[in-house]
């Protein structure tokens, strides 16, 4: 994607949260910013890249990424990353000696929390890291300051030479609101300086800088006291107070508006006397937070009384539904029952689903057909293999750790699973971000493990960005290609056991995969098919259902393909006396592309081409495969 | 500060649908006028054929940008089991304005749910008002099946607080870029749209 004229100074924009930083990262001068993409925080970079005068990249991983910004803000650049909650979990290693080095030029984190859980393994409170690094923590509360506040926190690291944590949640990141955007400012990097005392991290230097953090903790304390960004409204209802930060602000305010409010931008290290001041004009404080009993718990240490968590949830997003009951309750307010119509109609659910030929779904299938396995799963579209109808993966836990996890059953397990065989599915992006590691391990441990590698060339679940195995960079330029076959060799897998194969071809995949579990040690194989959401993916002629021929097995149902449709159900009684339920089906040929992945379990052979006349619109262009 | 001057538009579908995408085109309206405005959505893994909801607030000052059960003007609903599913969100006074799709998920047709016989008849039964009409069909008719978008938007154009030749002028723009053509066909489609809901309202007032 080439990079387009930003729109000017002054103009009024409708940004995400997310579109709002990465202006707020191009005004501020930034000349490097990098991230692995990661929902909720995948666009600040995507947005980013389309900025001129920038240094923009997809890290392989979100350590590295952490990295490539401190090296840049080593020269006196001024650097930027963005992460998801749980890539700062990966990053934590760089932070924690990080923060020890401090920023030479700005230095900003972006760390995006996905309270409610809308695309994670686990829902974790990032404010934690501000204690734990002793950095600061900003916290806005909508895209106006997620603007403001990001352009703060560049000035706010240089003046202390740390790095910031600029905390967002989802309802930061994917919430478009109105920003007046600005220029950009011209900084020039001031250059790299030799200074192995603060560079070179080795026991003694580094020892003798954390004092310094410190200290830092306490000088930044009297900044927030001071702070514009902290920010105490006097309300004029007094009998309940708030303390709060980010978008809880915004409820609170919705719920509450008279009450005196202390809403904390800066909100680590929070301002004491603000807080004691909120405190004496108020009957009772409630602190109003997400996720966990943090702030609450450390006002409570200073000695100030106030509630929290033992009236509100420590999970999940917060919203004025959920607030207002729950204060007054607290206050002792007669508190009314929902309202009858309130109760949400029943409705079947309607998890998300791999796309009408999806690569993913011959693997599936496929593993769905085979007794007697053990699979771990990772993180990516190919989580969804753990749902209907596959049923396919038995563990996911984190980025690359299904390699790890599936050494250690192999290794752990006794007499009971001797029999099983043990496979590890990862994706080609999770793959290259965490996952060679663990390969590297079953490698040089002897596991017994078949891994399969499903290289969909691209990264998948956040939209289709490039990889290091895609050829292609950030702006979609052509980049180095690295080959995955060459890399699983190089980390020790047997050449003659790897193996690549066609994901859409069920029988030869089905046979290499009973093949490879049985023999002793690692393999791989590498199911290669392009992800339908990307440009290299092109539609094949879509199928059609000759109904008349279909006998109602309902094998092609089992594909999981999202475009089969079940026209009507019946039920038979077998000679044996045994009663078959029989569904009769038809594809949407407006959704179907063509895989042919339903073709092949048709018993009937009732799945045929549709006419090329008949052939939707937007796919004309394509051509058949057979 | 008063939150009644608040407009709340909740728009739902399925991934995929561009149920995201009108909601943008509803928020650029709403700033046009001058109003404040928040948008937001739960689209984790929208593109996937999960569930997609687009909260759109505007006013004078938009605080919280979820919209709380109960308190909806508009309901635009992409497809049939979807708006029954965030009916409880309509005001008792407010209006769902419906595509009647039926988009079967896998789940259901492996068996293991039901798809509600009549989404609307129950909406309609538990006392909302709705207008529901074939977004797809009106889109085949004018030979581009994804005009249905456009079909949606003409359907809610009559339900907003500014005239619907803003919010036109907003599929225009957006359009622009494309050709005459392509906005000769969206301006058709936006009229197609408005069209259904008024012949419908006319046959059985909702």
């Amino acid at each position: 994607m080439a990079a387009v004229m930003p729109a000017s100074a002054a103009s009024r924009l409708l940004l995400s949260g997310n579109e709002a930083v990465a202006r707020a990262v191009w005004e501020s001068g930034v000349r490097v910013a990098a991230a692995y993409p990661g929902t909720p925080a995948t666009e600040i970079i995507e947005s980013l890249a389309r900025y001129p005068d920038l240094y923009a990249e997809w890290s392989v991983n979100e350590k590295v990424s952490m990295e490539v910004a401190l090296g840049a803000s080593m020269t006196g650049a001024r650097a930027f990353c963005a992460m998801k909650h749980v890539g700062l979990n990966v990053a934590s290693d760089c932070l924690m000696t990080m923060t020890i080095t401090g920023a030479y030029g700005g230095l900003v984190i972006a760390v995006a929390d996905d309270v409610g859980m809308s695309s994670s393994q686990n829902e974790q409170d990032s404010r934690f890291w501000g204690r734990f690094a002793h950095i600061p923590v900003l916290e806005p509360a909508d895209s106006q300051e997620a603007y403001e506040m990001t352009k703060f926190a560049f000035g706010l690291s240089e003046q202390y030479e740390t790095p910031v944590l600029l905390r967002l949640t989802t309802r930061i990141c994917h919430v478009k609101g109105l920003v007046v955007a600005g220029e950009r400012e011209a900084h020039e990097p001031a250059g790299f300086v030799k200074d192995p005392q603060r560079w070179v991290m080795v026991p003694a230097h580094a020892k003798a800088r954390i004092p310094a953090l410190f200290q830092r903790d306490e000088t930044l304390r009297a900044v927030s006291d001071a702070s514009p960004l902290n920010v105490l409204e006097a309300g004029s209802n007094r009998s309940v107070g708030f303390v709060t930060s980010g978008p809880a602000y915004m409820h609170v305010k919705e719920a509450f508006p008279d009450a005196p409010v202390l809403k904390l931008g800066l909100s680590y290290p929070w301002p004491p006397e603000k807080v004691r001041e909120l405190a004496a004009l108020c009957d009772t404080l409630v602190v109003v937070e997400e996720t966990e009993k943090l702030l609450e718990t450390e006002i409570r240490a200073a000695g100030i009384a106030c509630h929290g968590k033992d009236v509100l949830p420590s999970i999940g997003e917060l919203s004025p539904q959920v607030l207002h009951p729950a204060v007054d309750r607290l206050l002792g307010k007669p508190v009314p029952p929902p309202a009858p119509a309130a109760a949400p109609p029943r409705v079947f659910p309607r998890p998300p689903t791999l796309c009408a030929s999806c690569p993913h779904m011959g693997m599936y299938y496929t593993l769905s057909q085979i007794k007697n396995i053990i699979v771990a799963g990772d993180i990516g579209c190919y989580t969804l293999g753990a749902g209907h109808p596959w049923n396919a993966l038995d563990t996911t836990i984190c980025m690359g750790a299904t390699m790890g996890v599936a050494l250690g059953i192999d290794k752990g397990r006794g007499s009971v699973d001797k029999n099983k065989r043990i496979l590890a599915v990862i994706g080609d992006s999770t793959f290259m971000h965490m996952g060679m590691q663990g390969l590297l391990d079953i490698t040089y441990n002897h596991g017994n493990i078949t891994v399969l590698l499903l290289d969909n060339n691209t990264t998948g679940m956040t939209g289709g960005q490039a990889t290091p195995a895609s050829g292609k960079d950030i702006h979609g330029k052509e980049a180095p290609k690295v080959d995955l076959f060459k890399i699983v060799e190089a980390l020790g897998v047997p050449n003659e056991r790897i193996k690549v194969v066609d994901p859409y071809q069920l029988p030869v995949l089905f046979k290499t995969v009973r093949d490879e579990i049985k023999v002793e040690g690692p393999s791989v194989i590498i199911a290669r098919r392009p992800c339908v959401l990307i440009d290299d993916f092109k539609p094949f002629r879509p199928y059609l259902v000759e109904e008349d021929k279909c006998t109602g097995c309902g094998n092609c149902i089992e594909v999981g393909c999202p475009a089969i449709h079940v026209t009507h159900r019946d039920k038979v009684v077998k000679p044996s006396g045994k009663e078959v339920e029989l569904a009769f089906v038809n594809i949407d040929s407006q959704a179907c592309t063509g895989c042919g992945l339903c073709v092949q379990p048709c018993a009937p052979d009732a799945i045929r081409h549709v006419p090329r006349h008949d052939i939707p619109i937007h796919i004309v262009k394509t051509t058949s495969t057979s | 500060m008063s939150t009644n001057d608040i407009t709340n538009i909740l728009v739902c579908g399925i991934g995929g649908q561009g149920v995201m995408t009108a909601a943008e085109i509803l928020a650029e309206a709403a700033m046009t006028e001058g109003h404040d405005v928040k948008k937001t959505e739960v689209a984790g893994m929208a593109q996937r054929g999960g569930v997609v909801t687009s909260h759109l607030r505007f006013g004078r000052k938009v605080l919280s940008p979820q919209i709380e059960p109960g308190t909806v003007q508009v309901l635009l609903g992409f497809e049939g089991a979807e708006a029954l599913r965030w009916s409880h969100y309509l005001k008792p006074d407010g209006i769902a304005l419906v595509n009647n799709a039926r988009l079967v998920p896998p789940v259901v047709e492996l068996g293991l749910f039901d798809y509600p016989e009549d989404p609307t008849g129950q909406m309609r039964a538990a006392g909302h008002r709705v207008v529901s009409f074939d977004a797809m069909t009106i889109a085949r008719d004018l030979g581009e099946i994804r005009l249905g978008n456009t079909v949606m938007l003409g359907a809610i154009a009559d339900y907003l607080p500014f005239a619907a030749n803003v919010l036109l002028a907003c599929i225009d723009k957006r359009f622009a870029r494309k050709g005459e053509k392509v906005v000769e066909a969206n301006r058709r489609a936006f009229a197609a749209g408005r069209d259904a809901v008024a012949r419908q309202l006319a046959a059985s007032p909702a």
